[in-house]
């Protein structure tokens, strides 16, 4: 056996997995073919999001353990609490605003209202008009590449990062490597993004494209990541191009400016016209960023669930493998807490929360 | 906000050096619309950048006014390219707005970059390119009186110190990392090119030393000094600047995120590939000049003229100017063997010398890196606003490494601009 | 100074330049070594390519940031630098 556990993708999600399972005493070995995935391309927003009470549990929990880790997280990781402002443009949202409100403060989460006079004051930035906010001080944000790597790096010698693509997963669990040599453990994690289902073709897991484009230096033009009510709408369009309004104030003074979805579409290109949508979503809010410079811009595919919900637990069929995959938008938010979950089912201690909601459900049916 | 503008043009040809002025006046006669697209404030490129420190050959005037007479030729300067949103289609943007521009055909004469490498001091105020401290020059930066050593490599470091002669300054060392037997052999080598020759005999320069190199430039917040290695011997050069370019790389962005093929990577810095017609991977897409290899301003001028006539599909008035590119391509050849950089360039940086500028980024930084996009995602290498364009050619000469192809904005561009491939969104405050 | 001049302000200060000159030109004639604006570890940069790649130029021009190499002075230009 090459470890007590082998996991496959070194992103936010398997270094998060590589480091609770190390935590509870396993010796692991990460296996990254260095393809690079939605840990390099997305926000690093730590959000809780309430779209139904599964998402607010594993978000709230995960939140709160990246507030844990935060003092001791090196520099690099950039950790910021900064915030988000969910921005109601009308009265309407403004309802929406105030119910999510309710549902937060339910459930222990710290947030208030803004109106339009005290939005204005917290960020002069965006336009006149817009009806209010719901604040949410303890959400905030971090950069997931190098948070990946202190996560691994916590673990010292109990956890091990080889660069190596895995070809294949074997009917015994045994893993096939690109270069023709074999790795095997008592317990297998999946923890690799879009990629999974090359490995596992499966798995219901489609890519949602995203683009994504950060400016140079503007320092304290915005304080909080500011998102619009109306993305939750657009997240869960299941087909069909969405843009939304989602800024970030990066520590460096750089914004960056998000969101698009596109459905099943694996052409990493940037497409002008999409980013354009973007674009001017994000100018309706925030009128000035039309003269700031963009330096640059990138896509990014979210590994997206017919449901929205991550698949953390054993493989229904599948010898000694384990899923930690289907992530989504909300990957590097609920990175700690699928590990933690995913740990206790692996090592038959109890988990903080629920897991049923995210076992592994909906695969296509295994052939022969 | 009014929908973005949209120009149309038969022809448009990316640069106004002397490959696209070339290119433009070689077309105009078939009364083709052409529009000519250039960063720079006016036309003629780097070798024949205009401003109150420049001394435009006679030459480079002919072909200044010639542009001008023709009706069907538009020169937009100051402008830049910022995005391909649809085939036979360029996003651009000037000072004031952003707007596309459609074409049928394209000719990209983007040209050349100088190679700048990191050395200790090399962000101090005073140190710039050698190529880049005579741009400043022609554009009116005075230097006069000051105390200049010029390094690096390659003839551009005497062109460099003739402009600074000429505008006042005391060029008091002109460091070639080249040996006197590759100098020498090249000089020598140019009895085929008399024009050259002719220029190399004005050039000629008494505080020429081969086998040198800058070691640093030091001061407290500007450059004071420069320590050089000349042979095996140190030496110490009080000076106000320090002007260091290590010959020219093509600007090949805009053709790679077209999709142009490339020459291939064992044969020097990668340029644009093309045919005998000028013609790129792309069916009509053409390149001329020193993005498709380095070749100076005469080779520029054939090519140019061959793109212009094969693009609006006059290949018959190309074929007599492929003698006078062929001559010239040789030229390229003896040049890039005789300037070939030592491999102790490699060792300039030391452990804090900062080879990303943008991002403060040093060497010890990215000693441990497995590639570029490890020292992007990890390190901050690239991320700033030369969109890796400096570090990026300092990483590949120092490390191999490989920078992937560019994405848009091909460079720093507003978001009005990229926001204007869309209309408003007027509808933020309704669901 | 010969030939035609232009004025211009740079940070605020008057400074008279040649006409056709760059702003880069400007900045150093304003004084210094022309520095344009700090590295984002606080070091002074000037320009430094010459030929709008590297961006150590960017300084605001009346209100909108641009490359002082390749931005031509004009008469009563305002300049902001990032000093």
């Amino acid at each position: 056996m090459d470890a007590d556990v082998i996991v496959i993708g070194a992103g936010i999600v398997g270094a998060a997995c590589a480091h609770a399972l190390a935590q509870a005493g396993r010796r692991v070995l990460v296996l990254d073919a260095r393809i690079g995935g939605a840990t390099g391309a997305g926000m690093g927003h730590l959000v809780v999001m309430d779209d139904n009470p599964a998402e607010l549990a594993l978000s709230r929990h995960s939140t709160a353990q990246w507030r844990g880790l935060a003092p001791r997280m090196s520099e690099d990781c950039a950790y910021s609490g900064c915030g988000t402002l969910w921005v109601a443009a009308n009265e309407e949202e403004m309802a929406e605003a105030e119910r999510k409100q309710q549902r937060l403060r339910a459930h222990g989460i710290e947030c208030r209202l803004l109106d339009a006079a005290a939005l204005a004051h917290a960020e002069p930035a965006l336009r006149k008009g817009l009806a209010g906010a719901l604040e949410v001080p303890g959400d905030g944000i971090l950069y997931a590449p190098n948070a990946a790597r202190w996560l691994l790096a916590q673990g010292g010698d109990s956890v091990r990062v080889e660069h190596a693509k895995v070809d294949e997963i074997e009917s015994d669990g045994t893993l096939r490597l690109v270069d023709g040599s074999r790795r095997t453990a008592p317990q297998i994690v999946l923890a690799n993004g879009i990629e999974a289902t090359t490995l596992c073709p499966e798995l219901p897991i489609r890519p949602k494209k995203g683009h994504l484009l950060i400016t140079d230096r503007y320092p304290g033009t915005v304080h909080h990541q500011l998102v619009e009510l109306g993305y939750v709408t657009s997240a869960h369009h299941s087909e069909g191009d969405s843009v939304a309004f989602n800024v970030q104030p990066r520590p460096t003074g750089q914004l960056l400016i998000g969101s698009s979805r596109q459905f099943d579409t694996t052409d990493p290109a940037v497409e002008a016209p999409m980013l354009a949508r973007m674009l001017q979503r994000a100018i309706g809010y925030l009128p000035g960023l039309a003269d700031l410079n963009a330096v640059r811009c990138w896509t990014g595919m979210r590994a997206a669930t017919p449901d929205g919900l991550p698949l953390l637990g054993k493989h229904p069929w599948r010898e000694k493998l384990w899923l930690a995959v289907g992530h989504e938008g909300l990957g590097v938010t609920t990175a700690p807490g699928s590990a933690h979950l995913l740990a206790a089912l692996m090592t038959g201690a109890a988990p903080g929360f629920d897991a049923a909601p995210y076992a592994p459900r909906g695969l296509l049916e295994r052939s022969a | 906000m009014t929908a973005m503008a949209l120009e149309h043009c038969d022809l448009l040809i990316v640069g106004a050096g002397p490959a696209g002025m070339a290119a433009a006046l070689a077309a105009a006669p078939s009364g083709a619309s052409i529009a000519v697209i250039d960063d720079n404030p006016a036309p003629g490129g780097q070798i024949w950048r205009d401003g109150p420190g420049a001394a435009l050959p006679p030459a480079a005037r002919k072909w200044r006014d010639a542009l001008e007479r023709h009706a069907n030729i538009r020169v937009w300067s100051g402008t830049r390219v910022v995005a391909a949103p649809l085939r036979n289609e360029l996003l651009l943007e000037d000072a004031e707005r952003g707007w596309r521009m459609q074409w049928t055909k394209l000719i990209l004469c983007t040209g050349a970059r100088e190679l700048l490498l990191p050395f200790p001091g090399w962000t101090l105020p005073g140190v710039t390119g050698a190529g880049g401290l005579q741009a400043l020059i022609k554009a009116g930066l005075p230097v006069e009186g000051e105390r200049i050593v010029i390094a690096g490599s390659g003839p551009l470091l005497l062109a460099a110190a003739a402009t600074a002669r000429a505008a006042g300054a005391k060029v008091v060392r002109v460091a070639e990392q080249a040996s006197f037997a590759a100098v020498a052999g090249f000089a020598a080598s140019l009895l085929r090119w008399p024009r050259k020759a002719a220029q190399a005999v004005v050039l000629a320069d008494p505080q020429y030393r081969t086998s040198s190199r800058v070691v640093s430039a030091m001061g407290a917040t500007q450059v004071e000094l420069a320590r050089l290695l000349q042979g095996d011997r140190e030496v110490a050069i009080a000076c106000d600047r320090v002007a260091c370019g290590f010959g020219l790389t093509p600007n090949t962005q805009l053709g790679r995120m077209l999709g142009c093929a490339l020459t291939p990577a064992d044969a020097g810095a990668q340029a644009l590939a093309v045919d005998a017609l000028q013609t790129t991977s792309l069916p009509g897409i053409y390149a001329a000049g020193e993005c498709t290899g380095f070749g100076g301003s005469e080779r520029a001028l054939a090519q140019g003229t061959i793109a212009g006539h094969a693009a609006v599909g006059n290949e018959r008035s190309a074929k007599p100017h492929e003698a006078e590119r062929t001559r010239w391509n040789a030229f390229a050849a003896q040049l890039h063997r005789s300037f070939a950089l030592s491999p102790d360039i490699r060792r300039l940086p030391r452990p804090d010398t900062l080879v990303c500028r943008c991002e403060d980024v040093p060497f010890s930084a990215l000693a441990d890196c497995s590639g570029w996009t490890d020292a992007k995602l990890h390190r901050r290498c690239g991320m700033g606003a030369c969109q890796g364009r400096v570090c990026g050619d300092a990483a590949q000469f120092l490390f191999g490494w490989t920078p992937p192809a560019p994405r848009p904005p091909l460079s720093p561009a507003r978001i009005a601009t990229l926001a204007g491939l869309a209309v408003p969104d007027d509808d933020v405050d309704r669901q | 100074m010969n030939g035609p001049t232009l004025l211009l302000h740079i940070d605020g200060q008057p400074v008279r330049v040649k006409a056709g000159s760059s702003v880069a030109a400007a900045l150093r004639v304003a004084g210094g070594m022309g520095v344009a604006r700090t590295s984002v570890t606080g070091q002074p940069r000037a320009p430094f390519c010459g030929m709008g790649v590297c961006q150590e130029c960017r300084v605001l021009i009346d209100g909108r940031q641009r490359l002082a190499c390749q931005a031509v002075c004009a008469e009563g230009m305002r300049v902001e630098t990032s000093e």
